[in-house]
């Protein structure tokens, strides 16, 4: 019965989508505030409903109630509660709801927080948020229903693939798409200000910190995603470019284009057709991405089961919502005025820089992930492009975007006295090529120039920064004047990019560090035997047998010493899950800030010896601290104080909206 | 109006992916041909499911064309598929072998009881060690092997009636065709 109920309940909220996606947009065209004014209850409604059938499914897994077909594939009565409800959002129909369930609640968020908005244009946005419900609630209702039954019914479900039974893996989907979806706002609002032929500094400024709370969820779902693989997967690996993967780091890519591009639309009305086209690019990749994952066009070690007809319907709903944004660009794109004109050298042209050089690796990206579908639709053959390409092509931009990082901050809009800007950078530059070129020398490590290029960029965020901050605070009172600077308008824009710049900067060591300098080694051990590594010794105390609620492992027990002294006690294990029995690996890790230990354990060879893979990781941990640190930068950027207005303009925004309310009723 | 042409660009580039993303739906990217196809079927020795002290070997397969069939109990496809391979041996068009694959002994056996035995007989792999040999990436799996013991086709995943009748069966009536 439950079942059913959420079946209704989302034909009920793609009824409630299709008001939506009409009665307001129609109403803000011919100006009708009766139509205008069903957009909030239709979006509520929405939302409620498609809450009440997440509610329901959730309800199914949780009483294992296997007449339902996913709950069936996916449950099973010995999961833990908590993974019965990741379960939900563990395979193709489930993930969906909670993407059509994220989607109505940044729905449901927009009418909240945005009512200063003149109703005409937040209609607009409501509607066309809508209609990619729709889309969504369509393709869920006809190719991938979650409530289907099935008889006769099974005694015990298929269970929840071991690989996402963790912690990690229970909320990097969530994560991913607040990320995806909330690039649908940026994407709503760019739509709407083509409709409405205005792209000026209060659009941008509208869409600015939606588009940064979605990126900081999309950097925060990819972070966890890469820490997930490097400890759930057992190569000790953290980033494939995988084509999901990629599918997820493009939107990344074109976001930060567009949360920069956005700010120069903001400051200086300037890149406006670009801002609007990055925003369009930036959910028209997450969108590809669902396409990518869900059609099974790529082989993936993350694809759903791979069905062709819903491939199709995803292909129709892309050419729906990607080819008519374009079409409409390419209609309205002529009519927008260019806004500020900018020098040669000014803080715009650097944006602009970057923002260019973003695209065009998000381009690789995109050639590279599509390449084998090419080849083979073009019949030249079966090929995989793999990770050397993208890691080639990645080390060619990333340098050059890093030193434009470190000038943009410290340039002037508009005009910059080449000179002047040449003479601020001077001792960042010094600093940083100083501190490269010691890299260099073989006194850490062995040595490296790539070692060398990377402290060198790092060093150069980190002074370009520090030189800017000081700059900032000169004429604001020193650094006492820190804390009323953040809290000014526009202080957290500031230091929100200050603190993701840094994040970047670890980012670059972590990244550099654990490629160069990680060491690595496949060995045979027997019980007390012990064996040397990076300075480490590791002995192997032998494995043992161990049960888990719904597996059973081997457990090895591998104490790490350094100096004689015991720095770690590892215990990796080896699970085989009772109903899928595929053997997953649970690395052991020792996680410090300058390396990690990990160990994972390979095969049993007998007599109480195993193979075991060891390693050495020098910096991983500055990896996913840049990522934090870049998507607090994010957040705090998001919540600098001239998004939020002064009350009275609420009052009177409330006061307007519902003198429209009973303008209407009069019309009535 | 030709200036305006540019703000097109965004669209057309659009367009070529469609049409490429619409070619790649009607291709299979897994479809990586197995390196075992034409070559012949890998020598194994393994004792029988049935019959513990009997063995069952490659050369057993030869003389007719036959299919091999990859399963086991704990692979839920192989439910799906079993009522396919039984209808299929009820036939008697072709004779089916069964590898069973890293399984249980008594609950393979309590399975073929239950569901139908739809196989001559069945190697029993309980290590996987022979499912390596094969290529096996997962059951099921099907190898269509020919009179000279060589393997012709092979089939990953569960096998349908419609995937026996317009691939399966024409192979295997054209072999049996041939000597």
């Amino acid at each position: 019965m439950i079942p059913e109920l959420g079946n209704f309940a989302l034909i009920l909220s793609l009824c409630l989508a299709l008001v939506l996606a009409i009665f307001p947009m129609i109403g803000s065209l011919n100006h009708t505030p009766g139509w205008v004014a069903l957009a909030r209850p239709a979006v509520w409604g929405q939302f409620v409903f498609v809450a009440f059938a997440f509610g329901c499914l959730v309800n199914a897994f949780l009483v294992d109630d296997f007449s339902v077909l996913y709950v069936a594939q996916n449950g099973n009565t010995r999961l833990p509660d908590l993974y019965k409800v990741s379960a939900v959002w563990g395979a193709h129909e489930g993930s969906l709801l909670l993407w059509v369930l994220i989607l109505s609640a940044w729905t449901v968020a927009v009418s909240l927080f945005s009512r200063k908005l003149p109703a005409e244009m937040l209609a607009r946005v409501l509607s066309v948020m809508g209609m990619i419900s729709i889309g969504f609630l369509s393709f869920l209702l006809f190719t991938s229903n979650p409530f289907d039954r099935v008889f006769p019914v099974p005694l015990e479900g298929g269970d929840l693939n071991p690989l996402l039974q963790d912690l990690g893996l229970a909320i990097h989907p969530p994560m991913l798409y607040m990320g995806y979806v909330g690039m649908s706002v940026a994407f709503s609002f760019a739509i709407a200000a083509l409709i409405g032929g205005k792209l000026d500094a209060a659009w941008s400024r509208w869409s600015r910190p939606w588009t940064l709370v979605a990126w900081t969820f999309l950097t925060i779902g990819i972070a966890l995603g890469s820490w997930w693989a490097y400890y759930e997967l057992g190569w000790g690996g953290w980033w494939f470019w995988d084509p999901v993967e990629n599918a997820s780091f493009m939107p990344w890519l074109a976001g930060t284009a567009l949360i920069h591009s956005l700010a120069v639309t903001e400051k200086r009305g300037a890149f406006k057709r670009w801002t609007v086209l990055l925003a369009l690019l930036a959910f028209s990749l997450s969108l590809l991405g669902t396409f990518l994952v869900r059609s099974g066009v790529l082989t993936s070690v993350h694809s759903f089961a791979a069905d062709p007809a819903r491939g199709l319907f995803i292909l129709m709903f892309l050419c729906i919502v990607i080819g008519g944004s374009l079409a409409l660009y390419a209609w309205r794109a002529p009519g927008v005025s260019s806004g500020g004109a900018f020098d040669m050298v000014s803080r715009e042209t650097l944006l602009l820089g970057n923002n260019v050089l973003l695209v065009v690796v998000t381009a690789f990206i995109l050639l590279g992930t599509l390449a084998p579908l090419v080849y083979d639709a073009l019949g030249w053959g079966k090929i995989s492009v793999g990770f050397p390409w993208f890691t080639r092509m990645f080390v060619t931009f990333t340098p050059f975007m890093v030193v434009l990082m470190g000038m943009g901050p410290l340039a002037r809009w508009k005009h910059q006295n080449p000179g002047e800007l040449a003479r601020r950078l001077s001792i960042a530059f010094v600093v940083s090529l100083g501190a490269g070129i010691l890299t260099t020398l073989p006194v850490f490590y062995e040595g490296s120039i790539w070692a060398g290029l990377a402290v060198m960029l790092s060093v150069w965020l980190v002074t370009t920064l520090f030189i800017s901050v000081r700059q900032r605070l000169k004429a604001r009172n020193g650094l006492s004047g820190i804390w009323q600077d953040i809290g000014s308008r526009g202080g957290r824009s500031y230091y929100g990019m200050v603190v993701a710049h840094l994040g970047v900067a670890v980012f670059i060591i972590g990244i550099t560090f654990v490629s160069l300098f990680e060491v690595e080694e496949d060995i045979r051990m027997s019980p007390g035997e012990a064996v040397e590594l990076a300075g480490y010794s590791f002995q192997f105390e032998g494995v043992e047998p161990h049960q888990g609620p719904n597996y059973r492992a081997d457990r090895g027990t591998i104490r790490v010493f350094k100096a004689g002294n015991e720095v770690a006690l590892l215990n990796p294990e080896k699970r085989t899950y009772l109903v899928q029995t595929k053997p997953m690996t649970e690395a052991g890790i020792d996680a410090g800030f300058t390396r990690d230990i990990y160990v994972s354990l390979g095969e049993g060879l007998g007599g109480g010896a195993w193979s075991l893979r060891l390693y050495y990781k020098p910096f991983i941990r500055w990896i996913w601290l840049g990522a934090i640190l870049i998507g607090f930068g994010g957040l705090i950027a998001a919540t600098d104080r001239r998004y939020r207005m002064p009350v009275r303009h609420r009052v009177s925004a409330a006061a307007r909206a519902g003198s429209d309310r009973l303008a209407a009723e009069g019309k009535a | 109006m030709v200036r305006h042409l540019r703000y097109l660009a965004p669209l057309a580039i659009f367009a070529v992916l469609v049409a490429f993303l619409y070619r790649g739906l009607s291709l299979d990217p897994k479809l990586v041909p197995s390196p075992l196809v034409g070559k012949p079927a890998p020598a194994f020795s393994l004792t029988r499911l049935e019959d513990a002290a009997a063995t069952i070997t490659e050369a057993d397969l030869k003389g007719k064309v036959s299919l091999l069939n990859i399963w086991a109990t704990w692979c839920v496809s192989c439910r799906a598929e079993h009522e396919v391979l039984v209808r299929l041996a009820q036939t008697g068009k072709v004779d089916i072998y069964g590898l069973n694959y890293k399984d249980d002994r008594a609950q393979a056996l309590r399975w073929l009881q239950q569901l139908g035995n739809p196989y001559v007989t069945n190697a029993f792999d309980a290590d996987g060690r022979v499912g390596i040999d094969w290529g096996v990436y997962g059951a099921p799996e099907t190898f269509v092997i020919d009179r000279q013991g060589i393997i012709r086709h092979k089939h990953i995943g569960p096998l349908t009636d419609q995937i026996v009748n317009d691939e399966i069966m024409p192979l295997i009536t054209q072999l049996q065709a041939t000597t």
